[in-house]
């Protein structure tokens, strides 16, 4: 935790527009994570890497995480017909994708420091600022990301599907992908079966 | 001179770039691989190439990609360890170790001292025989057909045979388990862990005498791929790879993870990181490994080989997540996992090193030959298991 409050401070004085925001980790409270809003998280990224002190020279994993839209349910005491009552309400969450970053420092030997950047929604074409500018490791993994999860990455210079074939159309680390019905062992889909292939393909179609 | 874009091509293509780009020279484009013997599994590089020197190299990949990660996140925690042997098929013990890492972290579990010693003699075992057999390939890709490599084979049957013995299987090892592992050791085990141990300082003397000075090696090797310092930090680049370009880097001195921090171990560190380095940093690093594996088997209590907090089944970790890494063979291999306090990970990532180390295969290429872009990417040491996932 130290270190991320060191970082934070540090940031909020070289970069205060970032508006870092520290995402506390329950189960391992060292690698509590730091929230940037894109925009400026390059800016943020520079100074981490760069700044004598910190030179998180080293960015060692990349990926993205999806979050569904959800609903909590939740007991609250509302005034019913002029009766204090407890009811249930429900709240939505709206979902998101996230990019997770583990920065080290090789130089200094610290970390690991958790960098954190969400898009707005999970819809299509959705996008991230790449930190492939700042670490090159990001690359690859960024194209993995884009390739499973389907955020695209502004300022990525070669930004292509790497794991699935050029024309794949979905994004299969999603939680809400559906594999598609595997009726390669009926050489002539019929009945349930087809059905399914059918439903499928339209819905493919409506896929940008 | 204006290079064109290389386009994403299917299967193997021989076709002048003069055609897509009149203004280009003649360039050629050719696609190395994947049903090549010199990429090391199904991988392609789709190279664009002046006469014989290499302009553009696009690594393509993902033929091997079943989506280990969905699969781990349909399944609960254990489930996933056989997996896990399948990624770098090579060192399937020190893939069980970063998981079991990860988890223990995220769980919060203990690992009784006799677990955490067998750990260490089965990493270091694992990166005898991988590192024996990178080299083997290493010279077998520059034309040295056959000799050293089934030399590097015979010590690694020797290690392979002691890993059947202990876990049951000689490359699918399933291993470890979360707080421990899954089995003690069989009667006389630790002797004849000894007594490979002791042979195999022959093996590499015998193996240096024959190759180290060889002066086709040199001449094919020293030069040849340069990695900058700089470049393999900003590169993510990790393992013998970036410790040839000079990045004392090691995990087990950094992290100190399980009991490294008992044993007197040096990390070479190479000064021109060509190729030469990351093949001498490898043996120097199996000489290093023997120290370990001596002091280790010597050390090795008695004791409980699991956790009693452990749980098998019904294992929920309480909701957070958790990144955890070891010094595996190839390089940096880590996991990084999301618990939402269910039975499966939320989330599963492997953060694999031979993929991230790919990540400057142009840069080293760039301007050497199509016979040194074999022997660059048979430096480099990937397997395809692990690079698709």
């Amino acid at each position: 935790m130290e270190l991320l409050e060191e970082v934070m401070s540090r940031l909020a004085q070289a970069v205060p527009e970032a508006a870092a925001e520290a995402v506390p980790n329950p189960a391992v409270p060292a690698q509590s994570s730091l929230r940037v809003a894109p925009p400026h998280i390059l800016a943020a990224a520079r100074f981490l890497r760069d700044a004598d002190g910190l030179r998180f020279d080293f960015c060692s994993n990349a990926t993205g995480v999806d979050w569904p839209d959800r609903t909590e349910s939740v007991k609250v005491r509302r005034l019913v017909d002029g009766m204090e009552k407890e009811v249930t309400e429900t709240r939505p969450h709206p979902g998101y994708l996230e990019a997770v970053y583990h920065l080290y420092s090789v130089e200094l030997r610290r970390g690991p420091l958790v960098l954190r950047q969400r898009t707005a929604g999970r819809a299509a074409g959705t996008a991230l600022v790449s930190l492939t500018p700042v670490w090159r490791s990001c690359e690859f993994q960024e194209r993995e990301i884009f390739d499973l999860f389907g955020i695209r990455f502004e300022g990525h210079p070669d930004l292509r599907r790497i794991l699935m074939w050029d024309g794949f159309q979905d994004h299969p680390m999603r939680k809400d992908y559906q594999p598609p019905e595997d009726y390669e062992y009926e050489p002539t889909p019929h009945g349930e079966v087809l059905e399914k292939a059918q439903r499928q393909a339209a819905a493919r179609e409506g896929f940008s | 001179m204006s290079a064109p874009a290389v386009t994403m091509a299917p299967g193997f293509e021989l076709r002048s770039a003069a055609e897509t780009d009149p203004d280009a020279p003649d360039l050629l484009e050719v696609s190395l691989g994947p049903q090549h013997p010199s990429t090391h599994g199904v991988f392609r590089m789709n190279v664009t190439l002046d006469g014989e020197r290499v302009v553009t190299l696009k690594p393509v990949f993902g033929y091997l990609h079943r989506n280990h990660e969905k699969i781990a996140e349909a399944t609960s925690y254990l489930a996933s360890m056989p997996y896990t042997d399948r990624l770098d098929y090579f060192c399937s013990l020190t893939n069980n170790w970063a998981y079991a890492l990860t988890v223990e972290r995220l769980a919060g579990l203990q690992v009784p001292e006799r677990a955490e010693y067998l750990r260490v003699i089965t990493a270091e075992l694992t990166r005898l025989q991988n590192h024996a057999t990178v080299c083997g390939f290493l010279l077998q890709d520059m034309g040295a057909l056959g000799t050293p490599l089934m030399y590097a084979f015979r010590e690694r049957e020797k290690i392979l045979d002691l890993f059947e013995s202990l876990t049951g299987a000689r490359m699918m090892c399933n291993y470890m388990r979360f707080g421990g592992c899954r089995c003690d050791t069989p009667a006389g085990w630790i002797e004849q862990a000894g007594k490979v141990t002791a042979n195999f300082g022959r093996f590499l003397d015998e193996f240096e005498a024959l190759l180290t000075s060889n002066e086709i090696l040199l001449g094919r090797t020293q030069g040849v791929g340069i990695l900058p310092r700089d470049l393999a930090v900003a590169g993510g680049i990790s393992g013998p790879m970036a410790r040839a370009s000079g990045v004392g880097y090691d995990l087990r001195k950094v992290d100190r993870y399980g009991i490294y921090d008992r044993f007197e171990f040096r990390v070479p560190v190479g000064d021109h990181g060509d190729v030469f380095d990351r093949y001498m940093i490898r043996v120097l690093e199996m000489r290093e490994s023997l120290k370990i594996l001596e002091a280790a088997l010597k050390q090795v209590p008695p004791g409980p080989i699991m956790d009693p907090k452990a749980k098998l089944r019904g294992f929920r970790p309480k909701p957070g997540e958790a990144y955890g890494r070891i010094e595996s063979p190839k390089g940096e291999l880590g996991f990084y996992l999301i618990s939402d306090g269910g039975p499966n990970p939320y989330r599963y990532r492997i953060r694999p090193p031979s993929f991230i180390n790919l990540t400057l295969l142009e840069d080293l290429c760039r301007g050497h030959s199509v016979a040194d872009t074999v022997v660059i990417l048979g430096s480099v040491d990937i397997v395809l298991g692990e690079v698709d996932r």
